[in-house]
C-alpha cells in the first residue's frame, strides 16, 4: 500500500456530487499535483486529506493508518493556505512555534526549532516582525516553515502562489521543490496553473468534473495526454478536425491536404471524422520545403503574436487553425498577416485523440 | 458659484445647524450647572455631587454592574459570533433579528417580563434577595446592550478570515478552545473593546431596569436629584454625558492604535 492511499473517495454537497471515486497512491516523497480548472474538485480532495471535508464515501489512510474519522488536529498533516492564514496577532517566531506549542514540546525545543525552519526559509531577521510586515512572498514562506515546524507525515499546499506576482511565483516554486526534496516530505500541490504542475511535479493529476482524466509524469501528460480534455488544459495545444482515408496507414485529411498521425488510435473508419492535436512547438514555417517524411499543409497567416523570446504564429488551414511558435530572431521580420505560408510537422507530433 | 461650490455650501450649512441641534443644549446645560452661587460662575453644583456619598455608591455600583455586563456579554457573544461565522452561516438572519429585538421592545416591558418570570414566588425567584437581583439586573443590561456587543464583534470577525484561521489553528494540532483564545480573541480584540465601551456607555446611564428592579443604580439616583434639586441634575448630565464621550474616545484611541500598528 502507498504512503498515503485515497481509496475510492466521494464526495457530495447536497445534490452536487463534486468528487466521484477518487483513486490515488502517493509514495512517501512523492510531490504530487491535482492539476484542473476550477470547480473540477481538486480543492475539495486536498480539504478531505486535511480533514476540513468528511469524504460522502470512500478512505483516506496516510502511513498505515485510516485518518478518515479523525479530526485535522489528529492527523499530523501541515497545510499552506492560498491566503498566508498566518495569525495575525502573532510574529513570525510565534506563527513558526505554533504546532509545537500546542503540541507542548519543550521551550528549549520550540526555539531551536523555529530557529532552524527560519533559517530554511532564508528569514531568520523576521523573526520578530508581524504578518502584516512582511511582504506576500516572505508571508509565504514563513506559511510554509509553520507548516512544517511540527514535522508532519504529508505537507498539503493549496494553490500556495496564485496570490503572488509572476516573479516571485517562479522563484518560490523552486524554493518549495527544492525544500521539498531536501526534507522527503510526501506532498500534494493543488493548481490551476499547469506551468507550476509541470515544472514542479514528480506526477501530475489531471481532474475534470470531479474526476481523474490522467495521472501521469509531467513528460507523459504533455506528451501523451489521455482525453481530450488533458491535451487541451494542458499547455497549448491546435485541435484540428479531419477525415480518416486509411485508418492502417494511418492517412487522414486535413483541408484538402493529406497528412499522415503517428500517435493515439484511430478508431474511426475511412470517410469519418476524426480529432487531431499539435503542440505549437512541433510544427514549423517550410516555406514550401518541408523535409522528406514530415507532413505538410498550406495555409495563410491568420495573426502574429510577440511573446518576447518566442513569436506565436496562427495559420489558416481552411476550417481549422494550427498554432506554431517560432523563437524570437532580431534578424528576421515576423511574417505579415495574410502571407500564403507553408506549415510543417512531423507524423509523430500529430496525436489522433481518444474520443473524437 | 459653479454647482460644486454651491454643494460644498449646502453641505457647511447641514453641518452647521446639525452641529447646533446638538452643542447648543449641552452649552445651555453646562452652562445653567455653573450658576449655583448666586451672581456668579461656580463648579459648586460639580462639587456637591461629587461629594454627595451617595454618586459615589450609585456610580460604582453602575460600574460594577457594567463589568459584570460586558464579562457575561463577550463570552455570551463571541463564541456565538464564532459559530454563526464558522459553521451556521445559514441561521445570520436569525441571530441578527434576535439581538436586535431589544432595540425595538422597550426596557419596561422586558423588565415586567422578568418580573411575572423571576418574582419571589415564581419556580426561579431571582428577585428573593438583593444579591440574585443584582444577578437579574446584570441579565436585563445584557439584553439591553446586545444588539451593540453583537455588531461590534460581528463586525470584527467579518474583518479577519475566520474561517481559514481556524483552519490553520486545526490543521497545526489546536483545539477549538485553543483556536477561540489564541487566534480569535485576540484578533477581535478591537472589536470586542467597541462593544464593551458601548455597553459601558448604556448601563451607566440606564434607569427603568434599575429602578423597577429597586437596585441602587446611577440612573435613578439622577433621576432623584433631578425630581429634588435645580443645578446639581444639570452638573451629573455634565457629567454622565463626559464619560459617555470619553467611552467613545476610548474606543476611536483603541481603535487607531491598531491601526497604526498594521500599517
Amino acid at each position: 500500500m502507498a504512503f498515503l492511499q485515497i481509496s475510492d473517495v466521494r464526495k457530495q454537497f447536497a445534490q452536487n456530487v463534486v468528487v466521484k471515486g477518487f483513486d490515488l497512491g502517493i509514495e512517501q516523497g512523492e510531490f504530487i499535483s491535482l492539476l484542473g480548472p476550477s470547480g473540477c474538485g481538486k480543492t475539495t480532495v486536498l480539504r478531505m486529506v486535511a480533514g476540513f471535508e468528511d469524504p460522502t464515501a470512500g478512505r483516506i489512510i496516510i502511513d498505515g493508518k485510516d485518518v478518515t474519522p479523525l479530526r485535522p488536529n489528529q492527523r499530523n498533516v501541515g497545510m499552506v493556505f492560498q491566503a498566508y492564514a498566518l495569525f495575525p496577532n502573532m510574529t513570525v517566531a510565534d506563527n513558526v512555534a505554533f504546532g509545537l506549542k500546542v503540541a507542548k514540546r519543550p521551550d528549549a525545543e520550540i526555539k531551536a526549532r523555529v530557529a532552524e525552519m527560519l533559517e530554511m526559509i532564508k528569514l531568520p531577521h523576521l523573526a520578530d516582525r508581524y504578518p502584516y510586515q512582511c511582504s506576500g512572498g516572505q508571508q509565504q514562506r514563513v506559511a510554509l516553515a509553520r507548516a512544517l515546524a511540527h514535522k508532519p507525515k504529508v505537507l498539503l499546499l493549496d494553490e500556495p502562489l496564485s496570490a503572488l506576482d509572476a516573479k516571485i511565483r517562479v522563484s518560490l516554486r523552486e524554493e518549495i521543490r527544492a525544500l521539498q526534496r531536501e526534507l522527503g516530505i510526501t506532498t500534494i500541490f493543488v493548481t490551476h496553473d499547469q506551468e507550476e504542475a509541470l515544472s514542479m511535479s514528480d506526477r501530475i493529476v489531471v481532474m475534470n468534473e470531479g474526476r481523474v482524466d490522467q495521472v501521469g509524469s509531467p513528460f507523459e501528460i504533455y506528451n501523451n495526454p489521455a482525453t481530450k480534455f488533458v491535451a487541451s488544459f494542458v499547455g497549448t495545444l491546435s485541435i484540428l478536425k479531419g477525415k480518416v482515408l486509411d485508418p492502417s496507414a494511418r492517412r487522414i485529411q486535413i483541408g484538402q491536404h493529406e497528412i499522415v498521425a503517428g500517435r493515439g488510435a484511430i478508431n474511426a473508419r475511412p470517410g469519418e471524422e476524426c480529432t487531431i492535436a499539435l503542440r505549437p512547438e512541433a510544427a514549423k514555417l517550410a516555406n514550401g520545403q518541408a523535409l522528406n517524411g514530415h507532413n505538410k499543409v498550406g495555409g495563410t497567416i491568420e495573426d502574429v503574436h510577440f511573446l518576447g523570446s518566442v513569436v506565436r504564429i496562427k495559420v489558416r488551414v481552411q476550417d481549422n487553425a494550427i498554432a506554431l511558435d517560432t523563437f524570437n530572431d532580431p534578424s528576421a521580420v515576423p511574417p505579415e498577416r495574410g502571407a500564403p505560408v507553408t506549415v510543417s510537422f512531423t507524423p509523430a507530433d500529430v496525436l489522433v485523440l481518444e474520443g473524437a | 458659484m459653479n454647482p460644486a461650490q454651491q454643494s460644498k455650501i449646502g453641505a457647511w450649512i447641514a453641518f452647521i445647524l446639525g452641529a447646533l441641534y446638538f452643542i447648543v443644549p449641552l452649552i445651555g446645560t453646562f452652562e445653567f450647572s455653573l450658576r449655583l452661587k448666586r451672581d456668579e460662575y461656580s463648579f459648586e453644583a460639580y462639587r456637591v455631587v461629587l461629594t454627595d456619598p451617595n454618586f459615589l455608591s450609585s456610580f460604582g455600583y453602575s460600574t460594577l454592574m457594567a463589568l459584570i455586563t460586558i464579562v457575561i456579554g463577550v463570552v455570551l457573544v463571541v463564541p456565538t459570533a464564532y459559530w454563526i461565522q464558522l459553521r451556521l452561516p445559514k441561521l445570520r438572519p436569525l441571530v441578527e433579528f434576535i439581538t436586535l429585538l431589544p432595540l425595538v421592545m422597550p426596557a419596561i416591558i422586558i423588565v415586567f417580563g422578568y418580573l411575572r418570570l423571576y418574582n419571589s414566588s415564581s419556580w426561579i425567584p431571582l428577585t428573593a434577595n438583593a444579591r440574585s437581583t443584582d444577578l437579574l439586573l446584570a441579565f436585563s443590561y445584557v439584553t439591553l446592550a446586545l444588539p451593540y456587543m453583537y455588531r461590534a464583534v460581528e463586525t470584527g470577525m467579518r474583518a479577519i478570515d475566520v474561517r481559514t484561521l481556524t483552519e490553520a489553528g486545526e490543521i497545526l494540532g489546536a483545539g477549538m478552545p485553543t483556536i477561540l483564545m489564541k487566534v480569535i480573541f485576540p484578533n477581535v480584540r478591537v472589536a470586542i473593546l467597541s462593544g464593551a465601551f458601548l455597553t459601558f456607555a448604556i448601563v451607566i446611564g440606564e434607569f427603568t431596569m434599575a429602578s423597577l428592579l429597586n437596585r441602587p443604580a446611577f440612573g435613578p439616583y439622577l433621576q432623584l436629584i433631578g425630581a429634588n434639586r435645580a443645578y446639581e441634575p444639570s452638573a451629573l448630565a455634565i457629567i454622565a454625558f463626559l464619560v459617555t464621550w470619553a467611552c467613545m474616545g476610548l474606543i476611536n484611541v483603541v481603535g487607531s492604535a491598531k491601526q497604526t500598528k498594521r500599517a
